[in-house]
């Protein structure tokens, strides 16, 4: 186990496909703070790219992303 | 750094594409782009309230037979007298997908600029106030130009 940090938010995006997760992520993002994690867990397949092209494009960074079963788990940090 | 900023030409009024296009507006006002939407021809159904428009009888014609608002628009393709749009609501619903509506009350939320043309309007009679209220301006193609000139990416849908 990696020492990781507790996630200030947990999103679950279950359900949702695109353009909604990146929708609600972002929206979450705008209440948190710099540093500020978030953990979401999602069904759309197309996260797995969305997420790490969101991150790029907004500066903020993808700590990691790992499918399991059906399940989308990936954390955020951000960055600005 | 500057935000990237998107303009797109709306001029389908097609359900399909009008999907598409808000699914990109929304995709990029949530990356943090500038979106501007400018909706011209069929794409000013896709900004109507859903009323009788029209003042001549052409007109009067048009707006009955071509009936505004995002809620009523049909595909592009197998719509079969509505049959169609009922068939991509439900599977869009069973999909998970966001409604069209949805999407685009979303894009207001999220600050995407809408534009509707002016000319358009003139043309089918189509009133101001029979728009909805996330329009911010009316213009022409000068006001669209200004908009694409400053945008790393233009779309025509």
């Amino acid at each position: 186990m990696t020492q990781e940090k507790e996630a200030d938010l947990v999103l679950d995006l279950k359900g949702l496909v695109c353009p909604m997760p990146v929708v609600r992520v972002s929206q979450a993002m705008k209440r948190l703070d710099v540093g500020a994690v978030i953990e979401a867990v999602a069904t759309d397949p197309a996260v797995v790219a969305d997420m790490r092209a969101w991150a790029r494009t907004t500066g903020n960074e993808l700590l990691s992303m790992e499918q399991s079963g059906g399940l989308f788990t990936f954390r955020l940090r951000k960055v600005k | 750094m500057e935000p990237k900023k998107l303009t797109m030409v709306v001029f389908s009024g097609d359900m399909d594409k009008a999907v598409a296009a808000f699914n990109i507006a929304t995709g990029a006002a949530a990356s943090g782009w500038e979106v501007t939407m400018f909706f011209t021809f069929w794409g000013i159904k896709l900004v109507q309230q859903g009323g009788l428009t029209g003042r001549s009888l052409f007109g009067r014609m048009l707006g009955l037979m071509n009936r505004g608002g995002i809620n009523r628009v049909g595909p592009s393709r197998l719509n079969f007298l509505g049959a169609g749009r009922w068939m991509f609501k439900r599977m869009m619903k069973s999909h998970g997908a966001a409604p069209l509506a949805e999407l685009q009350k979303l894009a207001g939320e999220l600050d995407v600029k809408m534009i509707a043309c002016q000319m358009s309007m003139d043309v089918m009679e189509i009133r101001r106030d029979q728009l909805i209220p996330e329009v911010a301006e009316v213009g022409g193609v000068a006001a669209m130009l200004e908009e694409a000139g400053q945008s790393q990416a233009t779309l025509f849908i």
